[in-house]
């Protein structure tokens, strides 16, 4: 284990994330990470967490493109891939329309290159949405997925 | 318990693998019948050369073991790549790699 590494994983016991990461170098102090957004991840419906993200208004729009398979065998773990072309990208939300909790996660992005891939549940058939925030505005698309086998449990 | 997990970076790309339940408290224990409480990776920060690219948070809809991969901009090889890691329990973890 490098020294980094066990510097970084001492530090943890000791403070916070956020503290840790500072002592290390990685952040600089004062620059505040988004606080978890308690409003949007216990929302029950899709339309609630897009106020909570602030994306009620957001356009539909063919610069979004969700890519998830057309069928999940799996609902436990639906891939589910953002592309863009837009430029300025700030942040990209994805949200599983039929979840108890329809958002998944939040990206705020810095340098962000076009792609961004990552795997969710799905409890049955519904739409995959991604809402991506550029040049300050809201833009949104959303795929079908059908779900044979569901993956929330119960 | 630290949160474990395994990046890679190369050709613009980063790639993010984490070991974790992600339970979002909603599925029943087939054994007990009872609830097996939320537990899942809230916040994730990735940093290149110190600067941070991804400040993402999670909720319980990540599958377990949760995957993330995404496309930088100006990355090149020898970058280091810092991943920082926390779920609802307060556990964390990190890991660190060299951009190829």
């Amino acid at each position: 284990m490098n020294s980094i590494r066990r510097h970084v994983l001492k530090a943890a016991g000791s403070a916070g994330l956020i503290g840790t990461a500072i002592a290390v170098g990685l952040l600089k102090p004062g620059q505040a990470l988004a606080a978890w957004n308690e409003a949007g991840f216990s929302a029950t419906k899709p339309a609630d967490a897009l106020a909570a993200i602030g994306a009620s208004g957001a356009a539909t729009s063919n610069d979004v493109q969700v890519k998830a398979p057309d069928i999940a065998e799996n609902g436990a773990v639906v891939p589910v891939e953002v592309v863009t072309k837009l430029a300025n990208v700030e942040s990209i939300a994805i949200l599983g329309e039929k979840n108890a909790n329809p958002l998944i996660a939040i990206y705020n992005l810095t340098d962000f290159d076009g792609s961004l891939s990552t795997r969710m549940k799905m409890g049955q058939t519904a739409n995959v949405r991604a809402v991506v925030k550029a040049g300050g505005k809201f833009y949104t698309a959303a795929k079908e997925v059908k779900v044979t086998v569901g993956g929330c449990g119960g | 318990m630290a949160i474990a997990m395994r990046v890679r970076a190369g050709s613009g790309e980063i790639k993010i693998l984490m070991t974790h339940p992600s339970e979002n408290g909603l599925r029943k224990d087939a054994k007990t019948g009872q609830l097996v409480p939320a537990h899942f990776v809230k916040n994730v920060t990735v940093a290149v050369n110190g600067k941070t690219v991804l400040d993402g948070q999670w909720g319980g809809g990540v599958s377990k073991d949760p995957y993330l991969s995404f496309k930088v901009k100006g990355m090149k090889a020898g970058d280091k790549i810092a991943v920082n890691a926390e779920d609802n329990k307060g556990d964390k973890g990190s890991a660190e790699a060299s951009a190829s």
